[in-house]
């Protein structure tokens, strides 16, 4: 029975038991519902809810470990060689999936192998059959139980609230549990890499280029995992990509904000956000198409050797991007600049410009630098267009002509494609993606703390 | 001592700037008049700076658009071509069955590969054949058979048909390739071009709208790659994130913004949401990756696990935007309700949420917007796999619009450009509904309190 099919019948057995809740506080009631603590529909809700969470919930958790658990019985049965090595096990593992998927005849394998992935197509189908079994008996064990329990004088509507409070608490809880998760998984991850590679080599090394030997006689079999190179290739970009979003942002948002006619602010406003709306891989594309081989043409032009993957190219795209983030964040933080300051000025005879300049640009510039700060982390953790315009050399440049790499993608080549686990490499792309989390999560919360303390200034 | 002489220092510069106040201003002496206009000069340059600012921006926001627009325009358009075909019963079905499985089976490639030597029958070299047949794609056979399957009468009989063509000779028709610059610079050779340039004088050229590109699955062949598996995969992760992140979103902002106490667990909570809307979206890619497929073991490539990655992504823009919405139900309403004798619970879903109800829907369509243009955390997660087939649920595997549009633009064949930019083209339509529907939600449920 497929999962959705499952769903379906825990739906149908908590609209059945919603039924029979009703229908027999309904029947204790005597035909006046003044006789109930709650009305009917609560005790319906009530069998209902107690027929079909705890069900789902027995679902979350066995998706959650049904993988892992029949990994360890198909594991523990291999021979002891196999385990002992990691690279052979998670190839045997490999295998083992695909045959038991009903493919992988062109696979030359030990017989173990193919015993193996027999019992995992076998143990897949009873834990399957099982799943279905054991939720459909919670299910139903949870709508006699509570059908049993109703009675005329029991608080249903107190009962019902209580669960859908704690439901609303589950809810908000999983904002925390994704940030554990990606810590953990990063973390754990990141220590595995650890354990191969020093981390002094990794914070502070200047070399990048991540191809670990899978023999042993390989050419370039040596890795060197230093990440140095990708994160001035990453600021080098960020940097051009905030040379073009802070004038154009800060400009416009000033426009936008004091001297445009309401007619083109209603125009200019939303248009300029749509730059925010358009998906990345769409700059990509516009900046691997057009803007690369613009700027290697016209540099040919000019006599410079401009690199057809370039840190500029990617950066000046990039920086359009990034655009209405700067210009929105900024237009908010002046319009909040108050009334009576701006009046002052103008008493005093300044010109509109003056009074920008001088009294609104330095009273909103704490809010302004947390906007900008928010950008450049946007900037640092932004992916396809880098990806498809910025190369893949880790070059150790300044010079925006050139290609450059960065952290995001690495990750990607690193992790796109095949894989090869527990290898230096794959685990390099995680401890990458621990510091890149952790830079911008650093700069976010600087941000923001820098945009709220301004704020409260004239609230 | 010094004390006193700065003292008297400070007097004196005093006086001089009280006597100069003293004296009447002259507005109209020139140095006034020289002061002012230079403000004025500045005031302009200013305002001016803002204009370019704005302009700069729309100008880049047009050269995106015009680029892909006039890149991709013409892949809703494919080249055909005329050929005569003889339905060889021999070829089809030499044993007069009748039967459509032996239909299915003949050999239609050779039909098509014959009627090209027909047409042109001085060909004689074996790579001047190859490059002959490659005036018509490999997937014209297919449409063949439909067409033989649909009406076997066809079979015995010779008839004029237009056949989808190659690549090479679509870009050729299309303008993309230069038959004028050298033969070693260019895909087709002179031969080629001679061949079409025949094709032409007769007029057996033409182009029809690509219908295919709408209804097929990615392929290695421009002329036979579609979009529509890519918007199936699509609308199956969209589907998982929605069914996931709308309730769980709504649920947290009700919980946070009417019943949440001050405490520990709600400050950490705020901080978190915030925290995540600003996590690079590369990390929830990192996040599936580990958890989903390491872990749980759930399929890789497959729309449930892309939809569980954006979820955890789209969550934070719903819920900010839920609680926004549910501020805005002014305090009499909650109050009346109560007063009433509804519960809190009753109060938020009989009167909080239904006001609240179109902010949240607008927040939520803003929040899929993004998840359908997201890209790089579904790269992690293993859905860039080359998939021709259309996926026929959440647990097969998919790719989606964009991973679709990532993967044309690395391909080396020129036709697959014209390609990605049309689903480019196709993307935005999609986006720029959705946010149309937004912006319709708001305005009819706007509301004045």
């Amino acid at each position: 029975m497929s999962l959705s099919f499952l769903l379906l019948a825990v739906a149908a057995l908590c609209a059945l038991s919603f039924y029979f809740g009703r229908q027999r506080a309904v029947a204790l009631s005597g035909g006046r519902h003044s006789n109930l603590h709650s009305l009917p529909v609560h005790y319906g809700a009530y069998t209902a809810a107690w027929c079909g969470l705890p069900a789902l919930f027995l679902l979350l958790i066995w998706y959650m470990f049904q993988g892992s658990v029949i990994e360890a019985l198909i594991v523990s049965d291999l021979p002891q060689e196999v385990i002992g090595d990691s690279g052979r096990l998670s190839l045997a593992l490999n295998s083992i999936s695909q045959i038991a998927a009903g493919g992988g005849e062109h696979l030359t394998v030990s017989p173990e192998i193919v015993d193996a992935g027999r019992r995992l197509a076998n143990l897949q189908t009873i834990a399957n059959a099982a799943l279905v079994v054991v939720m459909l008996s919670v299910a139903l064990a949870g709508l006699v139980l509570s059908y049993r329990r109703i009675e005329a004088d029991m608080r249903a509507r107190n009962n019902v609230e209580r669960i859908s409070r704690a439901i609303m608490i589950v809810c908000s809880a999983i904002a925390i549990l994704s940030t554990v998760g990606i810590v953990f998984s990063l973390m754990f991850e990141t220590l595995h890499f650890f354990s191969k590679i020093n981390p002094l080599e990794f914070l502070f090394g200047l070399e990048w280029s991540p191809q670990t030997a899978i023999r042993a006689d390989q050419v370039a079999s040596e890795g060197a995992f230093g990440m140095i190179p990708l994160f001035v290739g990453t600021l080098l970009i960020t940097l051009i990509a905030m040379c073009v979003a802070v004038p154009v942002g800060l400009f416009s948002a000033i426009y936008m904000g004091e001297y445009a006619a309401p007619k083109f602010r209603a125009v200019a406003k939303p248009a300029l956000e749509i730059l925010a709306g358009v998906p990345t891989v769409v700059y990509g594309f516009f900046a691997a198409l057009t803007v690369a081989p613009f700027l290697r043409d016209n540099g040919a032009i000019l006599g410079l050797d401009v690199s057809s993957e370039s840190a500029l190219a990617a950066g000046l795209v990039m920086g359009i991007m990034i655009i209405p983030f700067v210009s929105s964040l900024s237009d908010d933080v002046m319009s909040q600049v108050p009334k009576s300051l701006r009046d002052g000025s103008y008493a005093l005879g300044a010109t509109k410009s003056e009074t920008i300049r001088q009294v609104i640009f330095p009273a909103a510039l704490p809010g302004i630098v947390g906007a900008v700060l928010l950008a450049v982390s946007r900037a640092i953790g932004e992916t396809m267009i880098v990806v498809m315009a910025a190369g893949l050399a880790a070059n150790m440049t300044v010079n925006p002509l050139q290609a450059v790499t960065t952290v995001t993608v690495q990750i990607v080549t690193l992790l796109v494609g095949d894989q090869e686990f527990d290898s230096a490499k794959t685990l390099s792309a995680f401890a990458l993606g621990l510091v890149l989390f952790l830079v911008t999560l650093g700069l976010n919360v600087f941000a923001l703390k820098v945009v709220q303390k301004y704020r409260e200034k004239y609230d | 001592m010094t004390d006193m002489a700065s003292l008297m220092e400070d007097r004196a510069a005093a006086k001089v700037i009280s006597d100069n106040l003293r004296k009447p201003v002259d507005w109209d002496s020139p140095k006034i008049t020289r002061n002012i206009k230079k403000r004025y000069a500045a005031e302009r340059r200013f305002k001016s700076y803002g204009l370019v600012a704005i302009c700069l921006a729309l100008l880049a926001l047009c050269t995106l658009a015009l680029s892909i627009g006039s890149k991709g325009y013409s892949a809703f358009y494919q080249t055909y071509v005329q050929l005569e075909v003889t339905f060889d019963p021999a070829v089809i079905d030499p044993e007069r069955t009748g039967d459509p499985d032996v239909i299915g089976r003949a050999n239609f490639d050779g039909l098509i590969k014959q009627a090209l030597r027909d047409r042109f029958p001085d060909v004689t070299s074996r790579s001047d054949k190859r490059d002959l047949y490659g005036i018509v794609s490999g997937g014209a056979s297919y449409d063949l058979r439909e067409r033989v399957l649909e009406n076997p009468s066809l079979i015995g009989q010779t008839r004029t048909i237009w056949l989808i063509s190659g690549d090479d000779f679509d870009m050729l028709n299309k303008g993309y390739i230069d038959p004028t610059v050298d033969e070693g610079d260019r895909r087709l050779n002179d031969k080629e071009v001679a061949w079409y340039n025949e094709l032409v004088a007769d007029g057996a050229v033409e182009k029809q709208f690509h219908t295919r590109f709408f209804t097929s699955g990615d392929s290695r062949e421009p002329e036979l790659a579609g979009i529509w598996g890519a918007a199936v995969g699509s609308f199956y992760t969209l589907l998982v994130t929605l069914a996931l992140s709308f309730p769980i979103g709504v649920l947290a902002a009700i919980y946070l913004e009417e019943f949440a106490p001050k405490n520990r667990f709600t400050q950490i909570v705020e901080v978190n949401i915030n925290n995540l809307a600003a996590v690079p979206s590369i990390v929830f890619g990192l996040l599936g990756l580990e958890v989903y497929l390491n872990v749980m073991h759930l399929p890789r490539s497959a729309p449930v696990v892309g939809g569980l990655t954006l979820a955890l992504m789209t969550l934070p823009t719903i819920i900010i935007a839920s609680r926004a919405a549910i501020k805005a139900v002014p305090p009499s309403i909650r109050q009346a309700a109560l007063g009433l004798g509804a519960s809190p619970v009753q109060t938020v879903t009989h009167h909080v949420l239904p006001l609240a109800m179109p902010g949240i829907l607008t927040g939520t369509i803003i929040g899929m917007a993004q998840a359908l243009g997201e890209t790089a955390p579904l790269l992690m997660i293993g859905m860039v796999a080359f998939i021709v087939d259309i996926p026929g649920g959440a647990l097969d595997p998919a790719t989606v619009l964009p991973v679709q549009i990532y993967l044309w633009a690395d391909s080396p064949e020129r036709a697959f450009v014209e390609k990605t930019s049309a689903a480019i083209m196709v993307l935005l339509a999609f986006l720029v509904l959705m946010n149309g529907l937004a912006v319709y939600l708001r305005k009819k449920f706007e509301r004045k309190w």
